[in-house]
């Protein structure tokens, strides 16, 4: 029969208490042998305090070729950085 | 290196379409390549090969320490040996995984090992015959490896620097604790010493093979250093890894197994001796001392573990066919 196991992403929220991170990604035959052979491939040195894992099919993902109209658009608002404002020295910290 | 003698799929400069060269110029100014970009297929196919031999070599990489867990000295050491074989598959895996972004499967890429078809680095068709060789694999091999490898975090291919960086990230502790094995051998017993020196003297040769044939002779290099997938070039490297290591042999009171190295002041490095490269072409083609053994397992495990990846995927489908019936 010898069917290859699906792929699976692997998202690892390590201790400090930041968002999980996509770490990689391996093959298991179901949810439950993914989150085990996330831990034994992605947490051998304490890298983590949780795992998620998705399917890869299931990852929807922008194309490249949308990379202009979608991520152009912010280049020119610079207002939208602290540092566009001049504050004077006066003031103080803001 | 783990990858040695990866052909190469360039074209020649009257062949490159305005979309090869656009991608060139992404390349040189340091930009990423991601999976789902266009690529040329040459530069696929080349770096399909290269992560798919590096993959190869870490799980190959796996049986000459594998051999000595059971017959670790102490507890200790077999934790030890145990965890950096352990780290040893993980690296396989990311890059297997790394590979599989270029649309090839694993079990593909596995398919073609065990056919013959893909290659694996030459150190690992050596045998592995006292502790001290545990020793000086970490020692030598890893750091071989990590010569090449650090490099390479820094290599033109998303996924393949970022497996990179994990993997370089692990790697410092197999190097220093092959040389903490080193150290105890070489200040143990006369009978220690002659075992940690005669590993050296077996693994020095098959470790300068590691970086692959002279720089006259390694035909593949030039593309591959444009599209960055090969950061430096064979023989650089090895210099760089002979001058790193002669003082670390000298510290223990080894002997590098070479009558003609000496410090060459006007280069700032060593003269030594090349390998034996007919013996490198030889244990490439398959006739090294361990070829036929490490396949063998490799294929044995395979084959023997079919029923095992099979039966997971049947009851991965009854447990998901309940969950339907059941809603």
């Amino acid at each position: 029969m010898s069917s290859e196991w699906p792929l699976w992403e692997v998202f690892i929220r390590g201790q400090h208490g930041l968002n999980h991170r996509h770490v990689g990604s391996l093959h298991a035959p179901d949810a439950d042998m993914a989150i085990k052979h996330a831990r034994d491939v992605y947490t051998r040195r304490n890298e983590g305090v949780s795992i998620w894992v998705v399917k890869s099919v299931d990852i929807a993902a922008s194309s490249p070729s949308e990379k202009g109209p979608l991520f152009e658009p912010s280049n020119d608002k610079v207002y939208r950085h602290p540092t566009f404002y001049d504050i004077p020295d006066e003031v103080g910290h803001m | 290196m783990y990858a040695q003698l990866v052909k190469s799929e360039g074209k020649s400069q009257a062949e490159l379409t305005p979309e090869d060269i656009a991608f060139q110029e992404r390349i040189d100014r340091g930009e990423k390549i991601e999976p789902k970009e266009w690529m040329p297929e040459g530069y696929r196919k080349t770096l399909i090969r290269q992560i798919g031999q590096h993959a190869h070599s870490e799980i190959v990489g796996q049986l000459p320490e594998g051999n000595w867990i059971t017959r670790a000295p102490t507890l200790e050491r077999k934790q030890i040996l145990l965890a950096k074989v352990q780290d040893e598959a993980g690296h396989g895996l990311y890059l297997y995984c790394a590979a599989e972004t270029l649309g090839v499967s694993r079990d593909q890429l596995l398919e073609k090992l065990h056919s013959g078809e893909m290659k694996y680095s030459s150190i690992f068709n050596y045998p592995t015959l006292t502790w001290a060789d545990m020793g000086a694999v970490g020692w030598l091999v890893d750091g071989a490896a990590i010569m090449n490898q650090v490099p390479l975090q820094r290599t033109s291919y998303g996924p393949y620097s970022r497996a990179m960086i994990r993997i370089c990230k692990e790697e410092s502790f197999h190097q220093r604790q092959g040389y903490a094995i080193m150290m105890k051998m070489a200040t143990g017993t006369p009978e220690q010493k002659r075992m940690a020196q005669d590993a050296l003297n077996r693994l020095w040769y098959p470790s300068l093979m590691m970086f692959g044939p002279s720089d006259k002779d390694s035909v593949h290099s030039v593309q591959s250093m444009a599209w960055k997938i090969k950061m430096n070039s064979n023989d650089e490297l090895r210099q760089k890894f002979v001058d790193q290591t002669v003082p670390q042999a000298e510290y223990l009171g080894l002997t590098v197994p070479d009558p003609n190295l000496k410090w060459n002041e006007e280069k700032g490095g060593y003269d030594f001796s090349e390998p034996d490269w007919d013996e490198f072409y030889q244990v490439l083609k398959g006739n090294g001392p361990c070829n036929k053994e490490r396949l063998g397992a490799r294929v044995k495990a395979w084959e023997d573990g079919a029923w095992y990846r099979d039966a997971m995927v049947a009851h991965a489908k009854k447990k998901a066919a309940r969950a339907v019936a059941a809603e």
